[in-house]
């Protein structure tokens, strides 16, 4: 362990932070403006708030049958309802390391053996598209 | 030189005010609130009942508004006992609301998310959070950890209720027994890492000093976080317990860059995992976002009275909490303890 001089931060790494910050602030907003927007009833939503009690305890699959929700993908069918409008802010939260990621490509590409580097986040971001695609599914 | 310290030094080495326990009293309370609650949980069906019997006789928002309060505490504590709020989160909430796992599992990925993407810039700025070594482990984990999820939402509520059971008190013999090394000594990286180019500089705010590091073990690494993404999609109790651990006593990262490093993977393999979750309808948001404003809003609070609260005490309540969520997760699935 060596005595060095302070370092400024890896021009990667403040790109990646600048980008999730951003993501995530923008999340969280449209996650509490949505929220307070289907609570409020500004918004009416697909499952009615009282119904909620007697359906939350159920299984994933049940509660689908139930309120009639479509089974794969369905944070996007009904988006209009105030229920429904909230999975956006989740959406970008679970999907803002996805444009961070995109950006260092170009950044490692040009540093010595940056391409390892540059293909491991071209799968990373590949993997989290599959992820978010809805390709991927299982149920009880 | 190594300095071996517990696994929690960082939030147990200040002095220990007993006079202000009653702090921890509000916790206490939300805890056993829904205990309480027998009325409404003798209303409730069985885990794995498909009927719809009305489940509590409460207005609606009576749970969201004791989920935001329980997630407050939860937040609080987490930073100073020095454990992601996701693993307090699915035990407690999965075990005394009235909620189904596959929500409260949707629920706490994203609280676990929401709690490493708000850190994760702050980390990376700061030096804390290392790229290079957190962009391998974080592929693989991402991927096993899409697998666990699909697992965990095909399998039974009560077979992952069980291994939930059993995981948490894993969780609570790892704390009690596992040192850590502030600064382990590798004398020699292994050709994996030396491929990658996975070392680094940090400046420790201790000392001011500036630190090298360098890895080894990497293959091990990198198969016991393909091990460590199975459990987080499984299970949505994030998985920073295990990350720092396998970080810095397997691959010989330095305790601060370990943590650093763990919530900058977690912030992607919770996202592969939440995916799926979200894709299969087991994200509900009166149930998500209160927990995530509240972990979030505690957790803040948390970090400030990190110097203030008594560390050892909480880390000693968080243990026997989880030792506590961790058996009722067990008796629940079992049926013991319905």
């Amino acid at each position: 362990m060596g005595m060095k001089e302070s370092l400024p931060p890896q021009a990667d790494a403040q790109r990646y932070a600048l980008l999730l910050g951003w993501g995530t602030r923008v999340g969280l907003i449209l996650l509490i403006l949505s929220f307070a927007a289907y609570v409020t009833g500004a918004l009416s939503p697909h499952v009615p708030l009282e119904r909620l009690p007697s359906l939350w305890n159920l299984p994933v699959d049940a509660y689908h049958a139930m309120t009639h929700t479509p089974e794969v993908f369905d944070w996007m069918a009904l988006i209009r309802h105030g229920d429904r409008i909230n999975m956006i802010g989740i959406a970008v939260l679970a999907g803002c390391s996805l444009p961070p990621l995109l950006a260092l490509i170009p950044l490692f590409l040009k540093q010595r053996n940056g391409i390892i580097y540059a293909a491991i986040c071209a799968l990373e971001a590949v993997v989290l598209l599959l992820a978010a695609s809805g390709v991927l599914s299982a149920g009880h | 030189m190594s300095h071996p310290v517990t696994y929690w030094q960082s939030a147990t080495s200040s002095f220990m005010p007993w006079h202000r326990l009653w702090l921890l009293l509000p916790l206490l309370l939300m805890l056993v609130a829904p205990v309480q609650a027998d009325e409404v949980m003798q209303l409730m069906p069985a885990q794995s009942n498909e009927s719809a019997a009305p489940a509590s006789t409460l207005p609606w928002w009576f749970w969201p508004l004791a989920l935001f309060v329980t997630c407050f505490f939860i937040g609080i504590v987490a930073v100073p006992a020095g454990i992601g709020g996701g693993t307090l989160f699915v035990p407690i909430v999965g075990g005394f609301f009235p909620f189904h796992l596959d929500f409260v599992r949707g629920a706490g990925l994203l609280v676990a998310l929401a709690s490493a993407l708000a850190a994760g810039p702050m980390l990376l700025r700061g030096g804390l959070a290392n790229l290079r070594l957190a962009l391998p482990l974080a592929l693989l984990a991402s991927i096993s950890s899409i697998a666990g999820a699909m697992l965990g939402l095909a399998l039974p509520a009560n077979v992952i209720q069980i291994a939930l059971g059993a995981i948490v008190l894993g969780i609570v013999a790892l704390m009690l027994s596992v040192k850590k090394s502030e600064f382990p000594v590798v004398t020699q990286p292994d050709r994996l890492s030396s491929i990658l180019g996975i070392h680094g500089v940090f400046i420790d705010g201790a000392s001011g000093r500036s630190i090298d590091w360098q890895v080894h073990r990497t293959p091990m690494g990198l198969v016991m976080f393909l091990l460590i993404g199975v459990m987080a999609g499984m299970f949505g109790i994030g998985a920073g317990w295990a990350n720092v651990p396998a970080l810095n006593l397997l691959m010989g990262v330095p305790l601060k860059v370990s943590a650093g490093t763990s919530g900058l993977v977690l912030s992607m393999v919770d996202s592969a995992a939440a995916w799926v979750y979200m894709n299969r309808g087991a994200v509900l948001p009166m149930i998500a976002v209160p927990s995530i404003v509240g972990m979030m809003l505690g957790a803040r609070i948390g970090a400030r009275l990190l110097n203030v609260l008594p560390g050892s005490v909480i880390r000693k309540m968080v243990i026997a909490l989880l030792l506590f969520a961790g058996l009722r997760a067990f008796m629940k699935g079992t049926g013991l303890w319905v």
